[in-house]
């Protein structure tokens, strides 16, 4: 039995929830109203800002002749392939650089100043050595998560307990014991948070990449529609960004869920 | 008198850092028996640690002997910090010794569980260390220890994390644990009252470089166990012996 006071306590908690998706639903809908009602009134020009209205009549428009959903889709497709082939990449030189002390006191630098320096001016060279295709995309979007991959996994791992480390070597475990029972699984946290990172890391040099040279996808459609002053085009591309990295997130949290629990 | 497990003979350490060379160790001798405990105190910083790893063969020793009286001792280690890996659950954190050494069998596991059982840790065979009050990690630990059937247990400050209820009754457990499963013990100490309480021996070392100042063979009367041996009417007389000759730190 729940006595009243828990039972209040509960509901207390359910109306809290209620009230925050309430007010969330809310302001999306009043700014989505306050943007039409403006444009309606003449108070902004529809020709530079748009307007709800017409973000649905573009949405509906590319899907229906310009093959919305492709674009998207290829979107996806590079974002995922560049995750993946950061993260695995990341990792398995974050797990090189343990094992090479040296090589990792060699590289520091290297690597801090790959880090600082803003990926994309880049781009033109890669342009010119990978050429103006999905590939220099990938490379592009591979540059902006590979390092920063690299970089949180190796401080990762070199932060693992040392008494854990100990505690292994009095068993007499060699390097490649110690990277597997402890240094790994010790350091799953970081990872999954450095695939949280990678995610947007990930879409960012991909949208980065579409918009220096691609011929498909959403960054694409934002620079195509930039190009010709279509700021409808320019507008709902950038809308269709912000739904695809939610449900991006959103995918990803529930991937970490799953693997925390088994944690 | 029991047969000698392990002798130590002018045993050296010096220690290099970028502004000078440090001597730890200075010509440390001393006889291990067999199924004995010997507590080894003095200030910390001394280089008390340094000794035991140096026997445990994590560390190099400078000069001296370390004289086995078998070929290949297996050395048996626990810490401060129960090391515990929290993504195991209780059994698998006591077989990671034998899985690293590659000796995980049938019977080896059966054993383990069975010391787990006979230790009060039945329900908590399949808990993860998070749901473990803080002695419970501890005798895990130890029972992760002894899973490699170790030739000699090296405890370094094992209790000192602990507050100070606790740790008498952990001490007692393992103690109690040692003794069952007779296994030769060094255990590291700042604690003078632990140090008597849970040894026959006690060896005090000086402030650094660590030497012996003294060694004390404790015979307390008629009784069993760090808890009782408190009590015992002799107690106080070694306290006050090993409290003269210690290095305080002020």
């Amino acid at each position: 039995m729940k006595s009243k006071g828990y039972k209040k306590y509960l509901k207390k908690i359910r109306q809290n929830k209620i009230l925050v998706i309430f007010s969330q639903i809310f302001i999306l809908l009043f700014l989505i109203i306050l943007w039409q009602k403006l444009v309606d009134n003449n108070i902004i020009n529809s020709f530079i800002s748009s307007s709800p209205k017409n973000v649905v009549k573009t949405i509906i428009d590319l899907y229906l002749h310009n093959n919305l959903i492709h674009h998207i889709l290829v979107t996806i497709y590079e974002t995922f392939i560049s995750f993946s082939l950061g993260t695995i990449l990341g990792i398995l030189i974050a797990i090189f650089l343990w094992y090479n002390p040296f090589i990792a006191k060699v590289i520091d630098p290297y690597l801090t100043i790959f880090n600082s320096l803003p990926k994309v001016s880049l781009g033109p060279i890669l342009i010119i050595w990978v050429g103006a295709n999905t590939k220099s995309i990938i490379v592009m979007s591979l540059l902006i998560s590979l390092i920063i991959t690299i970089i949180t996994v190796y401080n990762g791992f070199i932060a693992t307990d040392k008494n854990k480390i100990k505690l292994l070597k009095s068993f007499q475990a060699n390097k490649f014991q110690i990277l597997r029972y402890l240094i790994i699984p010790s350091n799953y946290p970081t990872i999954i948070s450095s695939l949280k990172i990678n995610v947007s890391m990930s879409l960012i040099g991909v949208i980065m990449g579409e918009l220096l040279v691609s011929k498909e996808g959403i960054g694409y459609l934002i620079m195509y529609g930039s190009q010709v002053f279509n700021l409808d085009l320019v507008i709902t591309g950038i809308i269709i960004l912000m739904i695809v990295s939610y449900l991006m997130y959103l995918l990803i949290n529930y991937i970490e869920k799953i693997l925390i629990k088994t944690y | 008198m029991n047969k000698k497990i392990l002798e130590i003979k002018n045993l050296s350490k010096t220690y290099y850092t970028k502004e000078k060379e440090i001597l730890a160790i200075d010509n440390i001798s001393f006889p291990l028996e067999e199924e004995s405990i010997t507590a080894i105190i003095g200030p910390s910083g001394c280089g008390k640690s340094t000794l035991l790893n140096i026997i445990g063969s994590l560390e190099n020793k400078t000069n001296g002997e370390i004289i086995f009286n078998k070929k290949t001792p297996r050395i048996g280690y626990m810490f401060q910090n129960d090391c515990l890996f929290p993504w195991l659950n209780v059994l698998d954190n006591c077989l990671i010794g034998l899985k690293i050494k590659k000796e995980l069998t049938k019977e080896k596991k059966e054993k383990v569980i069975s010391l787990l059982k006979n230790y009060g840790l039945k329900d908590f065979i399949y808990s993860y260390p998070t749901n473990l009050s803080g002695g419970m990690k501890q005798r895990v630990a130890l029972i992760r220890t002894l899973a490699t059937n170790p030739d000699i247990l090296l405890l370094d400050e094992p209790f000192s994390a602990l507050d100070f209820e606790t740790r008498l009754r952990v001490s007692d457990d393992v103690y109690k644990i040692i003794k069952k499963e007779k296994k030769t013990t060094i255990i590291i100490t700042h604690d003078i009252e632990e140090a008597i309480a849970f040894s026959e021996q006690v060896i005090v070392l000086s402030k650094r470089p660590a030497k012996i100042k003294k060694i004390y063979d404790i015979k307390l009367n008629d009784t069993f166990g760090p808890i009782q041996n408190r009590m015992a009417k002799n107690f106080q007389q070694y306290y006050q012996k090993i409290w003269e000759v210690f290095d305080h730190e002020v």
